[in-house]
């Protein structure tokens, strides 16, 4: 019986972070609502609307987060390029939330977005059709992205290109599609992209009613995105691309197709990073190319390694935790945001490098130690 | 898949004969001029323990390269039993097929558990789909759980593979690839690094698998092969120097030659 206690008790010990994770989310999800809508303005713990937004733009890199922790936590293929993928989902969206614009334009054409008429366009570019349906704009926020990652994961892997190679086409694959996006007659609005959203699916975007339903949308997206992960990581599935990262050729030849299972994560972990740009930008009201400057991909990186890689939420809270530190940062020392990253990047690297997560999992560990011990 | 390819009855001194899994016929490797392989012709028995030795840059390593689909020969042919033409093959579908290989330097996947090893190397659908959804079957259990007692590693199961002694992840290492299933174990010094009593159980091991499957077994250190082997090949530069009982081979002056040097 006691060792039963033991075991049970060690099992939460090894598991709170999941547990924490689910807990802290949850609360985020009701608390933020309520403080937003029941309190009253004056009080001190009433969060205004950019703080909602903010706390769902935090939610959105979460995900990201993870999708590179996917990638390169658990398969061992470091991706500088995922900020390519969520902004291919973040322009599909866009490109659907400019269609939703209608007449209310600056120049009041019907169909054609500002930039078109702008450039003297006068029909809608092919591309642009169907992006009128809310369905179409979100089919296509993971059939570009995920087509992207198919294609390009295919050749990657099927020429056994790994390591700092992967890596470095990884950032041409962002930088490339960057500079295409930066071109006007691209039809993606070149260097201004896409802005001044009016309304989603009929609800105006300034509602507070639906900023709420944004924040939540996110909320659900990152839990189901952490379930989700999580599930492939715990399948046997999730131990053949563990044992990749470890041992590539002892996989393969134990009969395994390395190059299928490192495809499949790929395109699932670029699916993911899409989901959250979309969220991201009906929420922020912006998207431009710079989101695939490769800077931003090294961030995504850096926000995983920050929160310890491999354990899924401490990618997540990597990411919030990064960004609230931006934030304050940029508002109240803005030349110092990027000494205070990179230091903290180097820190991490040299003396936690399991992260954050890591580093606090494995004092828990030597404190549960210490108590048997002591009993 | 592999396709049913039949071999020519005309291939090789041995064709047509059973009895055989591996057909190495004038298999040439070369790496910028340099031949690793010289026309190199070896046949393994089914069931056969076989050793092979050699001098450094022998062709040993290339030798398995070439049997698992690592490296592809330049010229000449390989075939895996009577129907599998091993030059058309990728790494996963000769693992598939039934070649087993341990590598010189123990690789096992050190993050995960002892058992978890033997669970990711045991025979069936390796899809991504399949891994994804499937369980273990309780007679899969059985079987890891069998594997675990012939490796001597029942009490370890649950311990992070890393965290086991060199001789333990040579082990480790042979049984995940007695759970493929192999009907041929290509098996690259096994002893290396191993205590006397650690390298006296792995002979054991070793001769008890001969038989059930075949055997080739690379090794330098004679007191082992001596143990072992009851046919040994010497490979020199490529090519096939001697081939007999260890005594006979110990005893030819050519191997001599090479050993001791002019």
């Amino acid at each position: 019986m006691a060792a039963l206690i033991d075991r049970l008790q060690a099992a939460l010990r090894r598991d709170t972070g999941p547990v924490l994770f689910l807990l802290v989310l949850a609360a985020a999800a009701v608390l933020v609502p309520l403080l937003y809508f029941l309190v009253p303005e004056g009080s001190a713990l009433h969060l205004s609307g950019y703080t909602v937004t903010l706390v769902a733009k935090y939610m959105s890199y979460a995900i990201l987060a993870m999708a590179v922790d996917l990638i390169w936590g658990y398969c061992g293929i470091l991706s500088l390029g995922h900020g390519a993928f969520f902004a291919l989902g973040g322009y599909a969206m866009g490109m659907y939330l400019m269609r939703a614009i209608g007449s209310r334009g600056v120049y009041g054409d019907p169909v054609l977005p500002d930039f078109m008429v702008f450039l003297n366009w006068k029909e809608l570019p092919w591309f642009w059709y169907g992006f009128d349906h809310l369905w179409f704009a979100l089919l296509m926020v993971l059939a570009v992205p995920g087509l992207l990652a198919l294609v390009f994961g295919y050749f990657a892997f099927r020429s056994r290109v790994s390591g700092v190679y992967l890596s470095i086409i990884t950032q041409a694959l962002t930088y490339a599609l960057m500079l295409a996006f930066f071109r006007n007659d691209m039809g993606f609005g070149g260097n201004n992209g896409f802005t001044d959203f009016k309304d989603i699916a009929g609800f105006s975007l300034q509602a507070p009613a639906t900023r709420v339903v944004l924040f939540l949308c996110t909320a659900f997206a990152l839990a189901g995105s952490y379930l989700l992960c999580r599930f492939v990581v715990s399948s046997r599935a999730g131990r053949v691309i563990q044992a990749v990262r470890d041992a590539e050729n002892r996989a393969r030849f134990l009969g395994y197709r390395v190059e299928y299972y490192k495809l499949w994560v790929f395109v699932l972990s670029a699916l993911l990073a899409a989901v959250a740009g979309a969220l991201y930008v009906p929420q922020i009201g912006i998207i431009n190319p710079s989101e695939f400057s490769p800077a931003n991909s090294i961030e995504i990186v850096i926000w995983v390694a920050i929160g310890g890689r491999g354990t899924l939420y401490g990618a997540a809270a990597g990411a919030v935790f990064v960004n609230y530190a931006k934030t304050f940062f940029t508002a109240a020392l803005p030349s110092f945001w990027l000494y205070a990253l990179g230091t903290l990047f180097i820190v991490v690297t040299l003396f936690l490098p399991r992260g954050i997560v890591g580093a606090l999992s494995a004092m828990a560990a030597r404190g549960g130690l210490r108590r048997r011990v002591a009993s | 898949m592999i396709a049913p390819l039949y071999k020519p009855a005309s291939a090789g001194p041995l064709g047509g004969t059973q009895g055989m899994v591996l057909y190495l016929e004038a298999i040439t490797v070369r790496f910028d001029g340099f031949k690793a392989l010289d026309a190199l012709t070896l046949y393994i028995e089914i069931g056969e323990l076989r050793c092979i030795i050699g001098p450094n840059g022998a062709g040993k390593t290339t030798m398995m390269d070439v049997i698992t689909g690592k490296t592809r020969p330049d010229s000449g042919t390989a075939w895996f039993g009577q129907s599998i033409d091993l030059l058309a093959c990728t790494e996963p579908q000769i693992a598939q097929a039934g070649i087993g290989r341990k590598f010189q330097k123990p690789t096992i996947f050190e993050q995960h558990s002892v058992f978890e090893n033997l669970e990711l190397a045991m025979a069936g659908n390796k899809s991504v789909w399949r891994s994804l959804f499937g369980g273990i079957t309780p007679a899969q259990r059985e079987k890891i759980e069998a594997s675990l007692e012939t490796i001597r590693l029942a009490d370890r199961r649950f311990d992070r593979a890393g965290a086991l002694s060199h001789g333990q992840k040579q082990w480790l290492e042979i049984g995940m690839l007695l759970m493929q299933e192999p009907q041929l174990l290509l098996i690259d010094e096994p002893v290396a690094g191993m205590t006397p009593q650690e390298t006296e159980r792995t002979a054991e091991l070793l001769v008890s698998l001969a038989g059930r499957h075949s055997v080739v077994v690379v090794e330098h250190d004679m007191d082992f092969v001596r143990s072992i082997a009851r046919r040994v090949t010497v490979l020199h530069e490529g090519r096939v120097l001697s081939e007999g009982s260890i005594d006979a081979v110990q005893a030819d002056p050519k191997v001599i030659e090479v050993y001791l040097g002019q």
